[in-house]
């Protein structure tokens, strides 16, 4: 190693990596997978938004899972807290609508209300 | 580069790898993979999380879910509930990270790590310290880039003076001093040393920093060889820690192969080595003279000093020595500034400190608190106080040049200079609780026989005197002792301490001096009554059947392996001092609670 710069090249790309590790006090991102949701496409729901998250450098923002949250007819479910808003829980997501609502939702703030349990009849 | 959504963190430290972490570590790769999340989730061996009573303990982010204490049988459940379900296996958590049904604690809320403050042990348990990429990750080697690049040697050490970090090794020297007395020294040749020969009973923070973060110490030796003008340095750590030797290995390995340890590093006309030496075991080593002979090859025995090793160290060039966990503070305060970390602590002792804690208490383990936080924070609160409810009497700080804290001194601030003035001191970080059922004399005889063991010989006050002092010490707990030998003790002790050669010698009498300062009672009790207080010493025990509560039901004449015990069935049963060896079957067999110990 030659330079500084190289050293910072390092931290910025294990930063990515290891910034996982800390309590964060940000946006949830929740993705139900029990076994309604992963039979009904949880896992590449949960994986796209991992991965828009990262494109997009959002520190402050996880994905976690958890079980079956009820309404199996509607999976998969996303429910994203955010702090002192309302939960928001989208329904029959797929890969393409987890990147809207990441734009629309998580970086604009903007609810992607036509994915949302109040519109499903 | 690969894309995982969840980190499970293993602490593959001492404490929890001989509880079989690394056994888990292999199950959960495995089962990840079997259930299809190894392009998902990563395995992470990290170094110490600090709560070794709770072992092995695994960390699952980014849910932050602290499970402990798992077994082998546990790991399919995890994989196949947590990691993928996503549903949390409440039942092995921790039980003080569950709140109520439906709330867990996060882990910087568990009661264990909210009073603390982790600049020391700042990585431990966060990164995988067998990859430099990590520790660079969290801001590692940064500082040594910024002092190569920005700063003057001179400004180096003004930083470090003005943090005022003293030394951690147990005498509090400042560490800014020290590092400008080597400057000043002329010499063509300067050595760098670090003292990783932890040998304190009890004490292991050194060996979790070098397990849990190495590349901390090696960047903070090489900014300490920037400030002095040194291109050489030493870490001398004892065999005894094989894991701690491995991963530092590993860690100059790689801190080499990317140019951080060599030539020219950071391409400025820097240029810095760093080699092991393996202490054998000797605890005298530990005293950084001696550490210096054995360094050389030579016998690991003191020098007289002065000259000191600033002037004239190892190789007889200007040396700095300082202690593991010294080193750790280095770099932070190179990033964050001295008025950083001259915010935590008190008006003389600036930053943390961590503390082995061990013992009669609940949270075995390892915790960093600023300076100044109470003894009774410190146990109560992180520690969890003290199991089944027993009382608590005394810690034990320092190690065998340290002395006994009591329960009256609960809410002495912990710092430097107030543990020197109630008649302990800091010590390298070792804390030994004790509680109602530990004996005062028999612990100032158990670090007695430690020194004695352990003294080099060099010196006669030392080699002789401490094993007088010894010898005098069992003889109290042996029921033999006589009017005149507390005095004597007292003299020794005074005489001692005078003329020892190194700080072993002259520390060696204050774990007596201390104990009689505060439990001269027991002392008395021991060799004027013959009676042991906390009935602990064996040959002043007395076991009596009393005539009132026997039933005579003849079960501890059973139980007694020598046949002291005698009697009648149906009536009272009588035990014969003579014969008895105290082994206290007979009292553990009674129903009635008739058998008394004194």
């Amino acid at each position: 190693m030659k330079s500084l710069e190289e050293l910072a090249a390092i931290r910025k790309k294990t930063l990515e990596e290891v910034n996982l590790r800390h309590d964060r006090h940000g946006t949830r991102i929740v993705v139900g997978m029990a076994t309604c949701g992963i039979a009904a496409g949880a896992r590449p729901v949960m994986m796209k938004f991992v991965e828009e998250i990262k494109q997009r450098n959002l520190t402050d923002v996880n994905v976690s899972q958890t079980g079956c949250i009820g309404m199996c007819e509607y999976e998969p479910l996303v429910e994203v807290y955010m702090p002192g808003k309302e939960k928001v829980t989208y329904v029959k997501m797929t890969p393409e609508k987890a990147t809207r609502v990441v734009t629309e939702h998580i970086v604009n703030g903007q609810v992607v209300t036509e994915y949302t349990i109040g519109n499903q009849k | 580069m690969d894309l995982f959504r969840s980190h499970v963190l293993i602490c593959g430290g001492t404490g929890c790898s001989s509880s079989g972490s690394a056994e888990l570590i292999r199950l959960f790769e495995e089962n990840i993979a079997k259930a299809g999340l190894d392009k998902e989730v990563k395995v992470v061996r990290t170094g110490c999380f600090g709560l070794c009573e709770m072992g092995p303990i695994v960390i699952v982010y980014p849910e932050g879910a602290f499970y402990s204490r798992i077994r082998p049988e546990n790991v399919e459940e995890i994989v196949n509930e947590h990691l993928l379900k996503g549903r949390i296996v409440r039942r092995l958590l921790c039980s003080e990270a569950v709140e109520d049904q439906n709330t867990i604690k996060s882990l910087d809320e568990v009661d264990f790590y909210k009073k603390q403050k982790r600049v020391a042990l700042r990585n431990c348990g966060v990164i995988d310290p067998e990859k430099i990429d990590e520790y660079i990750a969290f801001d590692g080697y940064r500082a040594l880039g910024k002092v190569l690049t920005e700063m003057t040697p001179q400004e180096v050490i003004d930083v470090i003076k003005a943090s005022g970090l003293r030394g951690r090794g147990g005498a509090g020297f400042p560490t800014g001093t020290k590092w400008q007395f080597a400057k000043n020294a002329v010499g063509d040749k300067k050595y760098v040393c670090c003292n990783a020969d932890e040998g304190d009973p009890g004490a292991f923070m050194d060996r979790s920093v070098l397990e849990g973060d190495p590349h901390a110490v090696i960047e903070a030796m090489a900014i300490a060889a920037y400030a002095i003008g040194s291109d050489q340095g030493y870490i001398y750590v004892r065999a005894e820690y094989p894991i701690a030797v491995k991963r530092l290995q590993i860690a100059i390995g790689q801190a080499r192969e990317y140019g951080l340890l060599g030539k020219n590093i950071f391409g400025t006309d820097f240029s810095f080595d760093l080699d092991i030496r393996l202490g054998a075991g000797a605890f005298v080593c530990g005293e950084e003279t001696a550490l210096m002979n054995s360094i050389e090859g030579k016998r690991g025995e003191p020098r007289p000093r002065p000259p000191f090793p600033a002037h004239k160290g190892l190789f007889d060039k200007p040396t700095i020595l300082n202690n593991v966990e010294t080193y750790a503070n280095v770099a932070q305060i190179i990033l964050k500034g001295a008025d950083w970390f001259a915010s935590m602590g008190t008006e003389k002792s600036k930053g943390t400190k961590v503390f082995a804690l061990g013992g009669k208490i609940n949270n075995t383990g390892l915790v960093e608190i600023p300076m100044g936080t109470t003894l009774r924070e410190i146990i109560y609160d992180i520690g969890g106080g003290i199991p089944k409810g027993k009382k608590f009497k005394a810690a034990q700080t320092g190690g065998p040049s340290g002395g006994c804290i009591p329960a009256s001194c609960l809410d002495v601030s912990i710092d430097y200079d107030s543990l020197i003035a109630i008649g302990s001191m800091m010590g390298s970080g070792g804390m030994i609780v004790m509680d109602e059922d530990n004996c005062m004399v028999d612990i100032a005889r158990f670090f007695l026989d430690f020194t004695v063991d352990e003294s080099c010989g060099k010196c006669p006050p030392c080699r002789i005197g401490t094993r007088r002092m010894l010898e005098i010490l069992e003889r109290i707990v042996e029921g033999k002792g006589e009017d005149g030998d507390i005095e004597k003790l007292e003299t020794l002790a005074k005489n001692i301490k005078a003329t020892a050669l190194c700080g072993l010698g002259q520390t060696a009498p204050n774990p007596v001096l201390s104990t009689l300062k505060y439990f001269r009672d027991e002392y008395e009790a021991h060799i004027y009554e013959k009676r042991c207080p906390a009935g602990h010493c064996k040959k002043l025990l007395r076991y009596t059947i009393d005539p009132a509560a026997c039933k005579g039901c003849s079960l501890c004449s059973k139980v007694c392996p020598v046949g002291a015990i005698s009697g009648e069935l149906r009536k009272t049963y009588t035990i014969d001092a003579s014969k008895c060896i105290k082994c206290g079957a007979c009292m553990e067999k009674c129903r009635f609670n008739a058998i008394s110990r004194k």
